[in-house]
């Protein structure tokens, strides 16, 4: 494939710079909290973010098996919210029997 | 033209996933967080995928885009489903603004009778005439 022209390259330098400082603002989130379920899903817009970089950065270097890394670290993301999800829950049920 | 198309694609998921983190940052309290991280991150990477599917155009990368797309729209509202529910159980405050907790009624054998629900009823008196 040729080369990027000119508007495209600078929108996936645009997205690119966007999405960083999403990715910034999502760690400020992770930082402050207040409660575990929202560093929980700091983390959770952490990975989608990662995975709009590396969309974008495929078009950058025409490399569409970033596509796949996209994918995997959607799932891992998945599967990292959902134990999140039940151990907080576990947590909870635990601290219930053990007042009764 | 294409490119053009692919451009604007881009563009309209970046500044959607940007959308995301400001609402991650500005929102009152935890489930409203969660709505807009789960909505506008989705809508973001659609944008994005499908900004790719037309830029590079052929089938292997299309159905690749396609799948990631299939992927999230069915995984994010199973993990913000479950994450919320969590931080439901868990007690995390509602905002205080909050005037209809209709989840509240299916859990009150979760919670003890004279127990206050996540952190409202104090500031709300009519809160629960909902």
């Amino acid at each position: 494939m040729e080369d990027l022209d000119g508007f495209l390259l600078w929108a996936v330098f645009i997205s690119l710079a966007i999405i960083s400082l999403a990715i910034l603002g999502a760690f400020v989130r992770l930082i402050r909290g207040p409660s575990l379920p929202d560093r929980v899903i700091a983390i959770d817009l952490v990975a989608y973010l990662t995975m709009g970089f590396l969309a974008t950065y495929s078009v950058l270097i025409q490399e569409e098996t970033y596509i796949d890394v996209a994918l995997v670290l959607g799932l891992l993301a998945f599967l990292g919210t959902v134990a999140f999800a039940r151990y907080i829950e576990r947590i909870h049920a635990e601290e219930e029997t053990t007042e009764l | 033209m294409t490119e053009t198309i692919a451009a604007l694609l881009l563009l309209g998921g970046a500044a959607f996933m940007m959308v995301a983190t400001i609402g991650a940052l500005r929102l009152p309290d935890f489930y409203t967080r969660m709505h807009a991280i789960t909505k506008a991150g989705t809508l973001g990477i659609g944008l994005i995928l499908v900004g790719i599917a037309v830029f590079f155009g052929d089938l292997s990368a299309t159905t690749r885009a396609v799948a990631v797309i299939a992927f999230v729209l069915f995984t994010a509202p199973v993990s913000a489903h479950m994450i919320g529910r969590a931080g439901y159980l868990d007690e995390v405050p509602l905002w205080q603004g909050t005037l209809v907790d209709k989840l509240r009624a299916r859990y009150d054998d979760l919670f003890d009778k004279g127990d206050q629900p996540p952190a409202r009823r104090a500031s709300s008196p009519s809160a629960s005439d909902g």
